[in-house]
């Protein structure tokens, strides 16, 4: 593995099902009796983990720019503002002009309504692409566009928070997420910037997208269990509403100016496999050998992005098991069993609750009463994050304890 | 004769062995080039769908590819394979489905498109169900898994992946109608960060669909001369009223000249530079001042190791829209002072339409054409010039000139704001 500059995340906005902020998360993780929130009945049989109540005034001030964005673009804007005040940015012109924007993201939000009235009416006309022109011409909300596209959660935060340095929006699902980091990473390692603020967000309460992903069988539609409990039932994952944003730092930068870090980014790596038999598995022992010098250190525990999508987390669960039969890997926590699974924005969460862990020096205590998360004691110093894509890629990142 | 490795900044040299492009002009670099240089335009009416009720029944439509039944990703991926097809078979590298280096690709939205709304709906076990419901469950029949790859947005980098081998996890992106040029940007970077010798860098839009042209309506940016499709997009002129939605795509392989040297590749051009700054004015508008377009001007002017006196011609992001043409032109005014109006600047979305996520791909492929053939295409259609944006705009006719050095300037909706400048083999 080179290594470039050190990079250290210096800032951690999270907004989710279960909290505002990351000491919220802290509390509620940290806490053995807290269980996930899950709502069953709104989307039944699919289960959501629904976003807590937020202010979105506190951070996105005016009426007129929430009603200009969809329900991922507000979670989105709001985490990052909170990443971007926690790592002293916020306000401060002269820093957020040289912020440079990596966003993982998918789209926004359809009008629902609006499609069932079409699709109620469009069969029974007799010309249906005119009647399909009208109804589109009249229904849709001229701004609804701009609060689908993929890169507008990059320009709402930009125009809301005035972090202008550069601004790109990858695309791919999970391992966009795995990739974003990993892009900030390298450029700050080369010396291309010296301060990131990357993320990505979801909005699980939607009908459309539940219906783009159960196209695919992806969702998990029994009651709830944890992400290693699915499997016998074909697996599937839960999506849970999140907004996960880190400001990631060139070491010496941070220095400058007083930014106190919360763990280093050793390492970020990333692949994609056609997903045959052995190919995960194969994937992330080559990406392991990447991190080999400080994953030899002593058990590392994980903190697992899991969906529960099938064969994928089984193929997972046999990586890790194997690790730690090679004493490389300890106790593992999989965060989406709590979180619900983000895609997009579940890498940047897993990162942002490693990092968290390090700086409280606590593994957060298992999400699952399977065995397959045992309970782990002492200080970790390492922890390993890994992203696998529900379809595709593969991607790990190494975080370490800041000196 | 060796050269020199390394820019001016100590990094890594980083050349283009490979071009391909699909346009409405057709397909190939020798047909865009013959029809772009003679001044054709690919706008016409729209003939994939009814166009009744709709404002602008125009576009700059794809149909040289065999692609039935349209849908975005199905036209968006067939353009990608053959513009990257194009482009490798050109450079000559690696070998059948396995290029030596990653994947940067910049792709249309993966999204419900109507027709499968509507099968959906139609088709549900449980037609007791109303909206999405009733579509969910349609869904949970599994009959319907070939379509979810038109929903992942990792789908159209998958097939090219799959197809052309690139190593690692490819990059799909958006950065809006800069997407094309940030490609290329981030293919650059990793060449010179010495993670890649070689990379492939691609754009790739299909949506000209009933939603995709609606919203683009409602959002009051198209040209509504339905009655002379060909003369609808009309950058820089007085009366230019919007743009072109159109479709296409643009390869560019991109190699370290080390790399380009040693296997004795023909170096297409350089990439000597890349900029980019986030605008926070507004989602559609730029800040009145232009200090965000500047402000990747100037990083572009600065990572060149370039100034003002060394441009040649300038490949304008020229939409024809009021707003854009305006920006491009207070922008440029700004960093190239008195010079700008020694230089040439055209439009090619004059002819081939506003290739959206993939303009700035498309625009970097005949950018380097440019250089390379000395000839620069015209802006069509600047019948009546806007006295508030005095430019040498290479009206409607191409123009021979000896052009080393071309700056290609991308911009779009959320603020995103990249230019590159792009020159001839060095020495």
């Amino acid at each position: 593995m080179t290594r470039g500059r050190e990079v250290w995340i210096t800032g951690i906005g999270l907004l989710s099902s279960i909290g505002e902020g990351h000491s919220a998360h802290v509390r509620e993780l940290l806490d053995p009796t807290a269980a996930a929130k899950v709502e069953e009945a709104r989307f039944a049989p699919y289960a959501v983990h629904p976003l807590v109540a937020v202010d979105f005034g506190r951070q996105i001030p005016k009426k007129s720019d929430q009603r200009q964005m969809e329900g991922w673009q507000r979670i989105g804007v709001y985490a990052a503002g909170l990443a971007l005040a926690d790592a002293g940015l916020a306000g401060d012109a002269a820093l957020l002009d040289v912020t440079n924007l990596v966003i993982a993201a998918g789209n926004g939000d359809r009008d629902c309504e609006l499609d069932q009235r079409i699709l109620e009416q469009i069969e029974a006309q007799p010309a249906p692409g005119a009647y399909l022109n009208q109804a589109l011409m009249t229904g849709l909300r001229p701004t609804l566009y701009l609060g689908e596209l993929s890169n507008l959660l990059a320009g709402n935060i930009s125009i809301i928070h005035k972090a202008t340095g550069s601004s790109r929006t990858f695309k791919g699902e999970e391992v966009s997420g795995v990739s974003a980091v990993e892009n900030a990473w390298r450029r700050i390692g080369a010396g291309e910037g010296d301060l990131f603020l990357v993320g990505g967000a979801l909005n699980a309460e939607r009908e459309d997208l539940l219906l783009g992903y159960e196209l695919g069988r992806y969702l998990w539609s029994h009651p709830f269990r944890s992400v290693w409990q699915r499997g016998d039932a074909g697996g599937g994952f839960v999506p849970g509403s999140a907004g996960a944003f880190l400001v990631l730092e060139a070491r010496e930068h941070a220095e400058r100016r007083g930014g106190k870090p919360y763990a280093e980014v050793a390492g970020v790596f990333t692949d994609r496999s056609r997903r045959g038999a052995g190919d995960v598995g194969a994937t992330l022992t080559r990406l392991t050998r990447e991190l080999a010098g400080p994953l030899g250190r002593g058990p590392v525990p994980v903190l697992s992005g899991a969906s529960g999508v099938e064969p994928v987390t089984t193929e997972e669960r046999a990586f890790l098991d194997g690790l730690a039969r090679a004493g490389l890997v300890g106790a593992v926590r999989a965060f989406g069993t709590r979180l619900g699974h983000s895609v997009e924005a579940h890498f940047p969460l897993g990162v942002a609750l490693a990092a968290l862990a390090l700086r409280e020096r606590a593994l957060f205590p298992p999400f699952d009463a399977s065995g397959m998360e045992q309970p782990f004691e002492g200080e970790p110093e390492r922890i390993l994050v890994t992203g696998l894509g529900h379809w595709r890629g593969e991607g790990l990142a190494l975080l370490e304890r800041a000196n | 004769m060796a050269r020199c490795n390394t820019d001016k900044k100590g990094r890594r040299v980083v050349v283009v062995t490979g071009l391909g492009i699909v346009t409405s002009l057709g397909r190939g670099k020798d047909e865009n080039w013959s029809k772009l240089t003679k001044g054709v335009s690919g706008v016409r009416s729209i003939t994939r769908f009814p166009t009744d009720g709709l404002r602008t029944t125009i576009a700059g439509t794809v149909d040289c590819l065999d692609c039935t039944p349209y849908s975005a990703y199905a036209l968006a991926s067939a353009i990608a394979e053959a513009t990257a097809e194009e482009a490798i078979h050109q450079a000559g590298l690696g070998g059948p489905g396995r290029f030596p280096g990653p994947l940067f690709i910049a792709t249309p939205p993966s999204e419900f498109e109507w027709p499968l709304l509507r099968r959906l709906y139609a088709e549900s076990p449980d037609p007791s169900k109303t909206g999405y419901k009733r579509m969910l469950a349609a869904a949970r029949t599994g009959s319907y898994k070939s379509f979810q790859r038109e929903l992942e947005f990792a789908s159209i980098a998958d097939r090219m992946q799959e197809r052309f081998g690139t190593e690692g996890e490819p990059i799909s992106l958006c950065t809006a109608c800069a997407s094309g040029a940030t490609t290329i940007q981030m293919g650059a970077e990793a060449i010179r960060r010495g993670e890649a010798d070689a990379a492939l860098c691609v754009g790739t839009d299909a949506t000209v669909h009933p939603e995709g042209l609606i919203r683009f309506s409602l959002l009051s940016a198209l040209s509504t001369e339905n009655e002379r499709p060909e003369k609808a997009s009309k950058p820089f002129s007085l009366k230019r009223d919007g743009f072109v939605i159109a479709e296409g795509g643009g390869a560019v392989v991109l190699e370290s000249l080390e790399s380009a040297q040693a296997r004795g590749a023909e170096i297409l051009g350089v990439v000597s530079g890349c900029g980019e700054k986030a605008d926070e004015y507004h989602r559609t508008r730029s800040r009145p001042d232009g200090a965000a377009i500047i402000g990747a001007l100037r990083k572009t002017f600065d990572d060149a190791g370039a100034s003002p006196e060394d441009i040649d011609y300038i490949n304008a992001h020229g939409t024809s829209t009021p707003e854009n043409d305006k920006m491009e032109y207070i922008s440029l005014k700004a960093v190239l002072g008195d010079r700008l109006a020694g230089v040439p600047i055209s439009s090619n979305k004059s002819m081939v339409g506003h290739t959206l996520i993939a303009a700035g791909s498309v625009e970097a492929v005949f950018s380097l054409m440019t250089i390379q053939t000395g000839v620069i295409p015209p802006t069509i259609n600047y019948d009546e010039p806007d006295p508030e944006l005095p430019l040498d705009v290479v009206p409607n006719s191409a123009r021979e000139a000896k052009v080393r050095t071309v700056l290609s300037n991308s911009f779009g909706f959320g603020g995103q704001n990249v230019c590159l400048i792009l020159s001839a083999e060095p020495g």
